[in-house]
């Protein structure tokens, strides 16, 4: 929504996962756009496809899977049909990856400087001592106390959110433009995922650099991000302003996820839920992958399937917003 | 860090024991030693004298703390079969057993470690595929079949390289080493081969093995992430992370290639200490092979130790717990 040039652009992303029985369609159609500075929230129930979204950014697809059409275009220029060997250059140094769970990120056997410091000799001019000082500032940057001295301990020596400011320290240290942030608290205390997330938060802003958030905590959205997709069965099923995705949300899967988040200000007899699951990628339905458990379903729903379409202040893929005329 | 060492050392004494225990056992009880020192005539009286002089009318404890106490001075008393010390027996013999299995071992790694790297990295490459073979046959054809292949090979048909023997060596101190000569070394290959080719394909297996379930971890994939070169991420990372189950392998099949390097040096006729405890065993020469038993014993706890201490140098955390002094 951003006027600047974008500094990620999606452009109809289809991955595909060849099996014995048939190929998988993880992604499909997926479009959106990231500008510089912008953190954009990627949310929806396990296995939509967030995680699949981030990894095909970063060019680590787990194989056999792969992109089977679509652009990603970084300033610009494609990354998706790049040799492993230029995609590692982007990697790290123009786009930074966080992943889930920080106490099996980090390699047991390297202390968290090693880690640090070859990162940033591997992507900047600098030498080892020059990397080594950076590397103390970095653990300064991200709160870890006495870092002088904890520079050279090992992973196993700090705690889960201590580990993962240490990861976060290290998809920032080569100053990518880009962090792509997978699940990034799910796998930490409560009262830690809150520290973290600000932090993530304070250190992209002053640095500049746009986060694509994946994540299913809401919460974590609402506060964090700028903008919000919906995505569901490897689909992107609503995307706007975070604001209006989380008040008024467009799409009925939307607004059944979001009014399944439990209000804190009065007492529910029941939480909201949506009834059934989303169905696995081997048997999608046809039309709209969400109409047998949509509650707003209606005859088109079973047979087409909409496309990202203006519906006010969001755009959403659902007919309900579709232009009076019905093409085709 | 030496509280450590020296726990192991105390660890490591139960089963010397036990070993010198049944080595002693048969020592005293295989056989009759003074019917095969005094041959075939002899009287009660010199029998009872000699009996008198071997201490074997003292109780069985205090002969077995005698046995010990030799032992542990190097002292195994006589071969019955060449009527010589057997200390100096095993002395004579250990360096050529030694060289061989270092020579093997440093061949295993050397090839076997690349070799299971690359088959971990590239699985279906036809190389990947051709050595996975190759590798069924260095771990099914026995160790003699595989020796006696090799010198009809490279010694009759193509008589590159001797066929026994240890060549031409040289003495330094109290041992003699076939490294500085041309023909020493010609004459390590084959038997170095055979004896390696197990150990070869065993580690190659075990490092790929490994190496698979290591590429899968997600700290591989975050390195990947953080850009790291190839070559950083598959020797460094995950080759180091493979480190600890193969140590473990390859400790306990070096002490396996010394205490078993038998069946190579009799084929090589490698003058070596297995072909003395084979050649032993065939005349009963019972203080030849409680020796030797001790001694292999004695190499695999060694062996185990370093194992030990090569985990604390690999992994740092099986440090914690030992204290900060470690660090």
């Amino acid at each position: 929504m951003s006027n600047a040039a974008p500094l990620l652009e999606v452009r109809n992303l289809r991955v595909e996962f060849p099996t014995r029985r048939g190929t998988l369609v993880a992604l499909d159609d997926v479009s959106f756009s990231i500008a510089p500075g912008e953190v954009l929230g990627v949310v929806g129930e396990s296995g939509a496809g967030k995680s699949m979204t981030g990894a095909a950014i970063i060019g680590l697809l787990e194989p056999p899977g792969r992109i089977a059409r679509g652009e990603i275009l970084l300033n610009g220029k494609r990354i998706d049909n790049l040799r492993y060997e230029q995609m590692r250059r982007i990697r790290g140094k123009e786009i930074g990856a966080i992943f889930q769970d920080p106490l099996t990120t980090l390699n047991p056997l390297y202390t968290v400087g090693q880690q640090l410091t070859e990162t940033m000799t591997t992507h900047l001019p600098i030498n080892p001592a020059e990397a080594r000082r950076r590397a103390i500032e970095w653990l300064e940057l991200v709160g870890i106390p006495a870092a002088a001295q904890r520079i050279d301990s090992y992973p196993h020596e700090f705690s889960g959110g201590m580990r993962q400011r240490v990861v976060i320290a290290l998809a920032l240290c080569a100053e990518p433009r880009l962090i792509v942030a997978d699940e990034p608290t799910t796998a930490l205390d409560v009262s830690i995922q809150a520290q973290v997330i600000a932090l993530l938060k304070t250190l992209a802003r002053e640095k500049g650099t746009a986060m694509m958030l994946v994540t299913h905590d809401m919460g974590v959205i609402a506060e964090t991000a700028d903008r919000v997709a919906v995505m569901y069965a490897g689909r992107i099923a609503e995307i706007g302003p975070v604001r209006e995705v989380v008040k008024h949300a467009n799409h009925p899967y939307s607004a059944g996820l979001m009014a399944s988040i439990p209000p804190l200000d009065r007492r529910v007899e029941r939480l909201a839920q949506i009834d059934g699951a989303m169905p696995r990628l081997s048997a999608i339905p046809r039309g709209c992958a969400y109409n047998p458990r949509c509650p707003k379903v209606f005859s088109r729903c079973a047979d087409e399937r909409p496309d990202l379409m203006d519906a006010g202040t969001t755009r959403a893929a659902c007919w309900l917003y579709a232009s009076e005329v019905p093409h085709g | 860090m030496f509280a450590f060492i020296v726990s192991r050392i105390l660890q490591a004494l139960p089963v010397l024991l036990s070993v010198a225990l049944i080595s002693f056992a048969m020592f005293a009880y295989v056989g009759d030693p003074v019917a095969i020192m005094l041959g075939q005539d002899y009287t009660q009286a010199q029998r009872d004298a000699l009996v008198a002089e071997l201490g074997l009318d003292r109780p069985f404890w205090v002969q077995f703390a005698t046995f010990i106490g030799n032992a542990a001075q190097g002292e195994f008393g006589l071969s019955y079969r060449l009527s010589r010390p057997v200390a100096d027996l095993i002395a004579e013999r250990a360096p050529a057993t030694l060289e061989l299995a270092f020579t093997a071992a440093v061949l295993a790694l050397l090839v076997g470690v690349p070799m299971g790297v690359y088959t971990g990295l590239y699985r279906n490459s036809w190389l990947s595929r051709f050595f996975l073979t190759f590798s069924l046959i260095g771990v099914s054809l026995p160790t003699f079949l595989i020796g006696i292949l090799l010198i009809l090979v490279f010694a009759v048909w193509l008589g590159w390289l001797p066929s026994f023997g240890r060549g031409d060596t040289v003495r330094l101190g109290a041992w003699t080493t076939g490294f500085l000569t041309v023909s020493g070394l010609k004459a390590l290959v084959l038997p170095a081969i055979t004896l390696g080719l197990f150990q070869l394909t065993l580690i190659m297996r075990l490092v790929r093995a490994e190496m698979l379930e290591v590429l899968r971890a997600d700290y591989i994939k975050f390195a990947r992430a953080r850009g790291l070169p190839n070559r950083a991420v598959h020797f460094g990372h995950a080759l180091k992370n493979t480190l600890v189950p193969v140590i473990t392998i390859v400790g306990l099949q070096l002490g396996a290639i010394i205490a078993f390097a038998i069946v190579t040096e009799t084929v090589f006729q490698w003058p070596g200490m297995g072909l003395l405890f084979i050649q032993s065993v065939g005349a009963a020469d019972i203080p030849v092979m409680s020796a030797y038993l001790l001694l292999i014993s004695l190499v695999f706890v060694t062996i185990n130790l370093i194992v030990d201490l090569l985990y604390y140098a690999v992994d740092p955390r099986l440090r914690i717990g030992r204290g900060k002094g470690g660090h």
